[in-house]
């Protein structure tokens, strides 16, 4: 009878994203190690090939998946803290013992198997910051509240920032969509844009020029201002004035230190990163090579694309780590724009779904979460697709449910699915 | 409030979407250099090169063929070599010569660990297969086949020519687009002149390649793949074994043999001496052997029979006796005696006086003299100057109706036109209206500034055989195989001397008699109705050129044939023996005991030791 009642309240919809993007995912990391040559017989299935290794990872999600339903409901609000603190503990003592892989300590493993704390660090946090707002005195107007989430969301960043895995760091910064819908100001969110507006400005331009530029736009927002105003009011005018202007010198600092921070605090291979997605001529062979052979593969896609198991590019290992964190360069490619199009969609859609489905949970606890689920998702979605297709800068993070790896779709299965037994359970929470 | 949270929420998802799909169009569809870039990358074009077309002699035998050559490949991150003691024995190179090879190879631009190259280039595939004990036990070697000319019997080098990498000029000159840097072209003899039939069609593969530059098959299934197609082979005219008889005798001599078949203009024999091994000019030795044949100071390359222009001396009386005849000086009757004296020309001794016949068979200087002498004045009730240049054109548009001083439209490059000079030139020389007969009288003999190469030279002999027309000479009968075989038009075209052939005949019995009875009588051969003339050139440089002009038989001639041996003394002592010998060798394939003692002393005649001097 609860099995049954468990079924019919599931969301079948998001289920079948689900299901239509991992099984996509897996079809496109066989067609980066396919070979065409027909001496060559290829299985998909085949456990020497990074797709039959997938689909062991796709069947351990479903045992997962099965799990996370036969989890008692009350066990995630309850043991959310205790995760937490667990995953925290790990990814310290994987700063010690992890492996170290392209210079980061984020991996531990026995023999083959690995798996990588960070990627689990995300879905924990997303827990318990879902129980410590949820809880009905949480308020983010309260300066107590915001202290303590702040100290939620930077405890595990510090760590895997020790680890040297920047890209997992900036995934936290997602959890500001989770906050500006839990009453946080709008303004942090505006800034936050505009910051990264000067940042993009200050790369591609001048610093004095860019300075100059800005004190002109705010003489003419004043003169504006003068001009338009209906009664003129000689203080009411020097205070907007006052204002302008040190907006606009708050922007010029932005740009000094932006700069400063660029040449003189980041490594040097951070910069060349950034660098070059505002000129990706910059380091074709190098620091630009991953980039422009991205845009290569994908811009050679055209309309309708190379077809399944026919691009170049995608086959012979013109981009690196392509099953990985660049896997839409191979929808790009052999999918084209009608492909990749339908892929951003379809990806859209999901994400508004799960929105949806956030906004009709009653418990605050489970709305919470899936709006964690959802700005995390979305981040990854922003990051990766931007990244491959240079307006982003190369960070190592996937695409969920596509890329190759099993701690990325473990970590996106058990996000979504504890959130849909949530969903499942929604009615139930009433009943209490 | 909450609700407009949601949906700003929303709207940034939607919004980063539209971006990214935006930016995607601009990416995928309007921008086109990715997809170059994206061929550039993952696609090789090789050119596949046809096979050349093959050059026969007039009985089907081969000239030139192609062999196989094999190039052994490596490839130097799978290379791996258990023994290379062994290794370097098998393929004939010293240990150090191995170790030279790899540092080079791997120096070189474009090199890459993991793409086949050469080590080891143009072997042998019995010096291939004398290593494959040794490659079975080795890893990361490949073989790679391609096909280089070789001449089976190392003969007729100048007609056949050579093939080589096209020259820049070259590359730049050629309109059509055909050619790329590095391909083979036909640079001289028939090699170049037939370049287009025996070149075949270029054909390309396209073939994917990762990012190591390892091939991985073809690209598109090979759709746009075009295959290559052979060249076509060429008949010649090249009678092969009297060609290489002939130059058995011309081997330590310099000069020319020129044999035509007067009934068609076909070429049997184009002997340029001395010659070269034409092997030298093929495969890996080809720069260091040209360059050797280059600097030699007998001019091997020089492609004699064609560029080569000579004084013809007494050869070119028969041309004389026939415009006489047309300008109707001269008739059949005319007779002349061997007055030296009287007009200070030099001869030899001889019966006098003669007729017209006698004076071909004895060769008299003083009659050609005197003809020449009636043609340039012969009366126009004008003054001496003004005669002289009225008849002395009319002689020459006759002359040229021969082909002398200019190209004859034979299908080899770089032919000579020779000198037949003309009034304007006289009149730049000594002024106008200023020269007579006295000023330009060496002509009368075939010296002065009268210059003749020695395919003009047999296209002579071929003319007398004929009674007045020749066929441009040539050297192929048929292009191409099959349904799809082709001969040239132009060289069934007969081209008529302004001589009515009614003079002939006077002539022919009169060559007829230098052989039978005459200055040629040394060298007559049993059995065979050979007509000749013999000539003896004058030149600044050493002995006179040897010259003879025949052919045979004197009815329904079947060769004609012009021997030209630079400083081989009275026409009759060297070049007359070669021209009858060959024709005795062609006509009938036997040769008596006397010819083949004839042989032997012509043979064994080294000019080039003799005149070694002349040659620094």
């Amino acid at each position: 009878m609860r099995e049954d009642s468990l079924s019919r309240n599931i969301d079948w919809v998001t289920i079948l994203f689900y299901l239509t993007f991992i099984i996509a995912g897996w079809l496109n990391i066989f067609a980066v190690v396919y070979n065409p040559d027909p001496e060559v017989q290829q299985n998909i299935f085949d456990l020497s090939l990074n797709s039959g290794k997938q689909l062991l990872w796709i069947g351990s999600a479903f045992i997962l998946i099965l799990m996370i339903f036969a989890v008692d409901i009350k066990f995630y609000s309850a043991f959310a803290y205790v995760l937490y603190g667990i995953i925290i503990l790990v990814v310290i003592a994987t700063i010690f013992i992890g492996l170290e892989i392209n210079g980061s300590h984020s991996w531990i493993g026995v023999g083959s198997f690995r798996v990588q704390p960070a990627e689990f660090a995300k879905l924990f946090t997303a827990l318990a910051l879902s129980r410590f707002l949820g809880d009905v005195n949480a308020n983010l107007k309260k300066r107590n509240t915001r202290l303590v989430v702040a100290g939620i969301l930077i405890l595990p960043c510090l760590f895997i920032l020790l680890q040297n895995e920047t890209g997992g760091v900036l995934v936290f910064s997602a959890f500001i969509l989770v906050l500006f819908r839990e009453g946080l100001s709008p303004w942090i969110l505006i800034i936050g844009v505009a910051s990264i507006a000067i940042f993009i400005l200050t790369l591609m331009l001048d610093k004095y020029n860019l300075s100059i530029g800005l004190l002109i736009l705010a003489g003419v927002a004043i003169i504006i201002r003068i001009i338009t105003v209906r009664k003129i009011i000689f203080r009411s005018i020097m205070i907007n004035s006052a204002t302008v202007i040190a907006i606009a010198i708050l922007c010029i600092g932005i740009v000094f230190s932006v700069d400063f921070a660029i040449n003189k605090v980041l490594k040097d291979h951070q910069r060349k990163r950034i660098m070059v997605l505002v000129n990706p001529e910059l380091d074709k062979k190098k620091e630009g090579y991953q980039i422009n052979q991205s845009k290569v593969a994908i811009g050679s896609g055209g309309f309708f694309g190379q077809g399944f198991l026919q691009g170049t590019q995608t086959k012979f290992d013109f981009v690196p780590e392509q099953s990985t964190d660049f896997i839409f360069c191979t929808i790009g490619e052999e999918h084209g724009w009608i492909g990749s199009t339908f892929l951003i969609i379809l990806y859209i859609m999901f994400l508004v779904r799960i929105i949806n489905l956030a906004e009709r949970q009653k418990e605050k606890f489970a709305r919470i979460y899936g709006y964690c689920v959802a700005s995390i998702i979305f981040f990854h979605f922003m990051v990766n697709i931007g990244m491959t297709i240079g307006v982003f800068p190369i960070i190592g993070i996937p695409l969920p449910f596509f890329s190759y790896g099993g701690s990325s779709l473990w970590s996106f299965t058990i996000l979504l699915f504890i959130f849909l037994k949530m969903d499942a359970h929604r009615k139930q929470v009433l009943a209490h | 409030m909450r609700d407009e949270r949601k949906l700003v929420i929303q709207i940034i998802f939607i919004l980063i979407g539209f971006i990214y799909i935006v930016r995607l169009f601009f990416l995928q569809v309007v921008e086109d250099k990715y997809k170059e870039e994206a061929e550039k990358n993952a696609t090789r074009k090789i050119i596949e090169y046809p096979y050349r077309g093959l050059l026969y002699d007039r009985h089907n035998k081969p000239l030139v063929i192609n062999q196989i050559v094999i190039d052994l490949m490596v490839v130097m991150k799978e290379m791996k070599v258990p023994d290379t003691t062994q290794f370097c024995n098998a393929f004939n190179i010293s240990k150090e010569e191995f170790i030279d090879i790899i540092k080079k190879v791997k120096q070189e631009k474009g090199y890459n660990k993991n793409r086949p190259v050469p080590i080891i280039k143009q072997l042998s595939i019995e010096d291939f297969g004398k290593g494959l004990d040794v490659l079975a036990d080795c890893n990361g070697f490949y073989r790679q086949e391609r096909t280089i000319r070789s001449y089976p019997d190392q003969s007729a080098a100048n007609a056949l020519g050579y093939i080589g990498e096209i020259s820049k000029p070259q590359l730049e000159k050629s309109t059509e687009g055909y050619y790329e840097q590095g391909d083979l072209v036909g640079i001289s003899g028939l090699e170049s002149s037939y370049e287009k039939y025996l070149r075949g069609k270029k054909g390309v593969r396209y073939i994917m390649k990762d990012v190591h530059g390892v091939v991985k098959g073809p690209y598109r299934g090979g759709d746009q793949d075009i295959i290559s197609e052979p060249g076509e082979n060429l008949f010649t005219t090249i009678d092969l074994e009297l060609q290489k008889y002939g130059e058995e005798m011309m081997k330590n001599k310099i000069g020319s043999v020129v044999a035509i078949e007067p009934s068609t203009g076909e070429i049997l024999a184009f002997i340029s001496a001395p010659t070269y091994n034409p092997n030298a000019l093929t495969g890996r030795y080809f720069s260091k052997n040209y360059d050797s044949l280059q600097k030699n100071p007998m001019k091997p390359l020089f492609n004699r029979p064609l560029m080569a222009m000579y004084p013809p001396g007494s050869i070119f009386k028969l041309a004389q006796a026939l415009v006489g005849q047309q300008m109707g000086v001269l008739r059949p009757s005319t007779i002349y005696s061997c007055n030296q004296q009287a007009v200070g020309v030099k001869c030899h001794p001889h019966p006098s006086p003669n007729d017209l016949k006698g004076s071909i068979q004895w060769s008299c200087n003083p009659y050609y003299f005197t003809v020449f002498k009636t043609i340039i004045h012969k009366n126009r009730n004008t003054n001496k100057y003004r005669e002289s240049e009225l008849n002395y054109d009319d002689w020459r548009k006759h002359m040229a109706t021969f082909g002398f001083g200019q190209k004859l439209k034979i299908d080899m490059p770089n032919m000579k036109s020779g000198h037949l000079p003309t009034n304007a030139y006289y009149d730049k020389i000594y002024g106008d209206l200023s020269w007579k007969h006295s000023t330009i009288r060496s002509l009368d003999i075939g010296q002065g500034e009268l210059l003749i190469v020695p395919v003009q030279m047999a296209n002579l002999a071929a003319t007398v055989a004929n009674k007045g027309y020749y066929y441009t000479p040539h050297f192929v009968k048929r292009i191409g195989e099959g349904k799809n075989a082709r001969i040239l038009k132009e060289y069934t075209q007969k081209h008529y001397t302004s001589i009515d052939s009614s003079f002939f005949q006077v002539i022919i019995e009169g060559m007829f008699m230098v052989v039978e009875h005459g200055t040629a009588y040394f060298d007559k051969i049993p059995g065979i109705e050979i007509c000749g003339k013999t000539g003896t050139a004058q030149n600044p440089h050493g002995d006179d050129h040897s010259v003879f002009i025949s052919f045979a038989p004197k009815t329904n001639p079947k060769i004609a044939i012009a021997v030209y041996v630079e400083n081989g003394g009275f026409g009759a002592v060297t070049a007359a023996p070669i021209a009858n010998l060959m024709i005795e060798k062609y006509l009938t394939d036997t040769t008596s005991a006397m010819s083949r003692w004839m042989k032997k002393v012509v043979t064994e005649k080294d000019l080039l030791t003799k005149n070694k001097k002349l040659y620094k």
